[in-house]
């Protein structure tokens, strides 16, 4: 126990936002904004407190900060709250991410209709429930928020988001996750039937994994579409490019680079160890599946004709990435699967909230829309080319790190599959690429010019938000090694259930 | 013995029934001596004070198990006061009174949403001149007798007793849906549509009770469990009986394919009736069901167990799916209700693991769908309800306190946690998985899933889509329903959030007595 419950805070602090900007009215959308920023500034710092008072070294325990208070004891049901360095890097993404996409978003409702303190709540409140999740450690408190974050984030999409689908993509969204989620319901209440009615995380790690090999194998699935809807792995990825066009781009910075990545964490969280066996029967499903993703995702980004919809096809290829990392369960493989996780969140994040900046300004995501756009927006430009460089893994950036990293690790376990995952890399060069030619460069679309905000290059607060973004991608693309401290003594303690001996080769040693 | 020779009464445990029913009859009084301009307080206040009262004696009869009739010493069967009796007692009383507030309800319509005379032929000149008067207050000496009805129905120990109970609680509900002031000729029809398949019910009633006799030898529901196993008779009028008994308990508690009526009564019957059917009803068919299954035929559960399945399954699945086309807010209400109605047969079918979850469900459910209902009756299109959901769009633009209730709601009924909805899901569900019934709870949960598509359409329109220039107003709620939709979303959050006190009472009274 420490002295001070952070961790407490860290989902309170976001809550008692989100109904205090609710409360406010209307037409003091300014005092909405600042409040907003100031309440997620205020989990910023919490964020860095427990990031301090971490325990890094190997040998330290699990759940960190653990904290417990009864909440309905008929269900063991219990506000139990701890943190690992996987949670701890996601968490800090979290944190650093929110008040970004509220700079992103300071502006966006100025020409229509919307409230602007309920959109700003709204995202306190999602806020809130996805810290919840990586924070949980109990199973029912984490489906709890896992449920819960539907609802601020559908009406974020369907009544902020933009095109005239977003309804249909709200709807969408919810029920894919809803099916999913209730699957899992099932599988935990199966799981707190047969283990004596707990639910805490740490009790249920501890006892003897289920012995009924057929059961272990249902409670795996049941948990893992949940999880494989809401990362979202191929196939359960339909969607996402229907949320993820239709959100306001600030949001889906928000969906695409922490949202669902409560999907891939719950997976090493608690499919893992929770169900080792089922995982190692199902997981040359998983990485096929995995690879098909990377591959077909792709493709697909590559057709597209919207901007956003081609960003969230982007990222279902990169989820493919992470899901091979942790199923080829070596160590190198899954620190980069983690770590992928992290960098994914800051180059997607930023590569949205960039093509966010540019439709606001041309008031249209279609690619059609732009051409030699660089012109008039050489900053703006350029930005969107580092991110999209940064999403392609170009070495010097850090999503180069993981995805080295989960290429590498798997290489050793599986030569074929590596080898077609990394035609990935190739394919996710021609569709940034091939994007940025279309929207910036070659002959100048005539109509561009007839949209006076097209010549408006990166304004103050523009610079500002995006500024953090690329220093954090730059710095741990040359300095990963913090990161990777934080991550390896959990994801050494996850694989141990899967692993006989945990691989604790050095980097770069012949695993043959 | 021979001193004890005559019937003793425990008066105590027969207390709630006693003073529901004497109020009742007072109200009639009431209608007899007092002037029609000051009936209506007099009567509310009768009903609220005879509820509430009841309530009262449910709770300081806590702990009771036993039977209220015995002849020298020997009990008899006919009224059980036992933990789930007691429970489901409480629970009716309490939803009773809400629904009461909501029949009180005067300000959205002028006079109240009722007329005096149900056979009126609609339209004619006398349905037009009672149209204009002042509503009826009989419907509170009515309501009362339906309540005393479902009360005893859910503590009664013999076919008997129950039957009387199904009668007594159905008749004033056949002339309450026929009360509504609008469209008169709706209700009508639902009040014949529903006196006619109730009256099949019963009549399929008493012949299952007439068959069960046959191979029991008694009506009392602990003897013909004994029966199952141990009568000589042949089996065939067990499983002839059981039938036959089930089928008139379904088709009150709306379950596919007994479920037909549902849907136009729910629409035709005046929205505070539908909303009595919809809690209450709901509470005492469950109730029954529960004791009927529990105490007089878990010997026999192998006979019944695969055809209650197959039929839990079509309501779950019916329901659901009969819901997602619906255009009209009661309609989707009333197959939401159906498709509840399957999830609570899981818990009967589960027997006595899930006695306390299925019962928590009903508490749960009723408030929602209490609350639910009397939204519906708040939100006008002049002197009509607008019940087309169309009419609905936007109405978070125009009424965003009523939009925000009504999400809640919906969302409660949709099983989001934090809401009363995935307490009771949960726990039930929970129980049937201990009872081993894994297949049950998938169905169960596949319905859910899809029955959260309705419902977000509904959050969808109130929210996504622009109002209509003409679009409905949303009368400001006297008191009366004020308190009902404060009631109904208070007692949803805090079952959801916090239902400890709740699940530990039911964990107490989930014992019936003689199983």
């Amino acid at each position: 126990m420490n002295e001070l419950p952070l961790l407490s805070a860290l989902v309170a602090v976001p809550l008692i936002g989100a109904v205090v900007v609710a409360s406010i009215k209307r037409e003091n959308a300014n005092a909405a904004r600042w409040t907003a920023l100031g309440f997620a500034g205020a989990v910023a710092v919490i964020t860095a407190l427990v990031a301090v008072g971490f325990d890094y070294a190997d040998d330290a325990p699990w759940l960190q900060f653990t904290e417990s208070y009864t909440w309905i004891s008929a269900w063991d049901l219990n506000l139990s709250w701890g943190i690992d360095g996987i949670a701890l890097l996601l968490v800090a993404l979290t944190a650093g991410l929110t008040p970004i996409a509220m700079l992103a978003a300071w502006r966006d409702l100025d020409s229509v209709q919307r409230s602007v303190p309920t959109f700003f709540a709204l995202v306190l409140a999602l806020q809130a429930a996805m810290l919840a999740t990586f924070l949980a450690s109990n199973v029912l408190l984490f489906y709890f928020f896992f449920e819960a974050m539907l609802v601020p984030m559908y009406f974020l999409i369907g009544s902020y988001g933009t095109g005239p689908k977003k309804q249909y993509a709200a709807v969408k969204f919810f029920l894919y996750s809803l099916l999913g989620g209730l699957l899992m319901l099932v599988a935990v209440i199966a799981l707190w039937v047969n283990n004596g009615g707990v639910f805490d995380w740490a009790t249920l790690v501890e006892a003897e994994p289920l012995a009924d090999g057929s059961l272990q194998n249902w409670l795996f699935l049941g948990f893992f579409i949940a999880f494989a809807i809401k990362a979202p792995f191929f196939p359960f990825h339909t969607w996402l490019p229907d949320a993820g066009g239709a959100a306001p781009a600030a949001v889906a910075a928000l969906l695409v680079g922490v949202m669902d990545k409560i999907g891939t964490f719950a997976i090493l969280r608690y499919c893992i160890p929770l169900f080792p066996d089922a995982t190692k029967t199902f997981a040359p499903w998983v990485i096929g599946m995995s690879v098909i993703g990377v591959v077909y995702a792709a493709f697909v980004a590559i057709g597209q004709t919207d901007l956003k919809r081609l960003v969230a096809y982007t990222s279902i290829a990169h989820f493919g990435f992470i899901g091979l990392g942790i199923f080829a369960f070596t160590q190198e493989s899954a620190t980069g699967a983690v770590l992928y996780m992290f960098n994914h969140g800051l180059a997607t994040g930023l590569l949205f909230i960039v093509v966010g900046f540019l439709t606001l300004r041309r008031g249209s995501a279609q690619i059609k829309d732009y051409g030699g756009a660089a012109k008039t927006l050489p900053l703006l430009a350029g930005i969107f080319l580092f991110a999209g460089l940064a999403s392609l893994s170009l070495p010097g950036t850090a999503p180069f790190i993981s995805e080295f990293l989960v290429l590498f690790g798997a290489f050793t376990e599986n030569e074929p599959v590596a080898v077609v995952a990394a035609l990935g890399i190739i394919l996710a060069a021609a569709y940034v690429l091939w994007m940025y030619q279309r929207t910036m460069q070659g002959d100048r679309n005539p109509a561009l010019d007839e949209v006076p905000a097209m010549k408006r290059d990166l304004t103050l607060r523009e610079k500002a938000l995006v500024a953090p973004l690329v220093i954090a991608i730059l710095g741990f693309g040359f300095f990963p090694q913090p990161l990777i401290d934080a991550i390896e003594p959990a994801v050494d303690n996850t694989l141990g259930f899967v692993v006989d001996e945990p691989a604790d080769l050095p980097l770069g040693a012949d695993n043959e | 013995m021979s001193e004890s020779q005559g019937l003793q009464i425990d008066w105590a445990g027969l207390a709630p029934l006693v003073i529901v029913f004497v109020a009742a009859f007072a109200g009639l009084l009431v209608e007899a001596a007092v002037p029609k301009a000051r009936r209506l307080p007099i009567q509310v206040a009768l009903a609220v004070a005879a509820l509430a009262g009841a309530f009262v004696a449910v709770v300081l009869n806590a702990d009771k198990s036993g039977a209220v009739f015995s002849i020298g010493g020997t009990a008899i069967g006919s009224v059980i006061i036992d933990g789930p009796g007691l429970f489901l007692q409480g629970t009716i009383t309490m939803l009773a009174i809400v629904a009461v507030l909501l029949l009180a309800e005067r300000r959205t319509v002028k006079g109240g949403d009722f007329v005096a005379e149900a056979a009126v032929v609609a339209d004619s000149a006398a349905d037009v001149e009672q149209r204009r008067e002042d509503g009826a207050t009989e419907i509170f000496p009515l309501t009362l007798f339906a309540v005393t009805g479902m009360m005893m129905f859910v503590t009664a120990g013999d076919l008997l007793t129950m039957f009387v109970a199904l009668e007594m609680l159905s008749l004033p509900l056949y002339l309450l849906c026929g009360l509504a002031k609008r469209r008169r000729l709706i209700s009508q029809e639902a009040a014949l549509k529903y006196f006619l398949l109730g009256a099949f019910a019963s009549a399929f009633y008493v012949y299952g009770m007439a068959m069960l006799y046959g191979f029991a030898g008694t009506v009392d529901l602990a003897g013909i469990n004994q029966a199952g196993v141990s009568s000589g008779q042949p089996r065939m009028f067990l499983y002839i009986g059981v039938a036959m008994i089930a089928v008139a308990l379904l088709f009150k508690a709306a379950a596919v394919p007994f479920h037909m009526w549902t849907p136009d009564v729910y629409t035709g019957a005046p929205t505070p009736v539908t909303a009595l059917m919809a809690a209450c009803v709901k509470v005492a068919a469950f109730g029954g069901l529960l004791r009927v299954f529990n105490v007089g035929l878990s010997s026999s559960a192998w006979d019944w167990h695969l055809i209650l399945t197959v039929i839990a399954v079509a309501t779950m699945i019916g329901g659901a799916i009969f819901a997602v086309t619906q255009r009209n807010i009661k309609r989707l209400l009333a197959y939401s209700s159906i498709a509840n109605a399957g999830y609570l047969l899981i818990g009967v079918i589960a027997l006595g693991e899930a006695v306390g979850q299925t019962m928590f469900y009903l508490a749960a459910y009723g408030f929602t769908v209490i609350a639910a209902f009397a939204v519906v009756s708040l939100v006008r299109d002049g002197d009509e309800e607008a019940t087309h959901l169309a009419r609905w769009a936007g109405l978070g633009k125009k009424s965003p306190g009523t939009a925000v209730v009504f999400t809640i709601l919906m969302l409660a009924l949709a099983g989001l946690p934090f809401t009363s909805g995935f307490t009771a899901k949960f726990s039930l569900f929970a129980a049937a998985l201990q009872a081993d019934e894994l297949g049950l709870v998938i169905v169960g949960v596949v319905s859910s899933a899809i029955l959260a598509f309705p419902y977000l359409k509904v959050v969808v329109l109130l929210w996504l889509n622009e109002p209509a220039p003409d679009a409905p107003t949303v009368n400001l709620p006297s008191p009366m329903a004020g308190t009902v939709v404060a009631a109904g979303v208070a007692a949803t959050l805090i079952l959801g959030i916090a239902p400890g006190f709740l699940l530990d009472i039911v964990d107490q009274a989930s014992t019936f007595l003689n199983t």
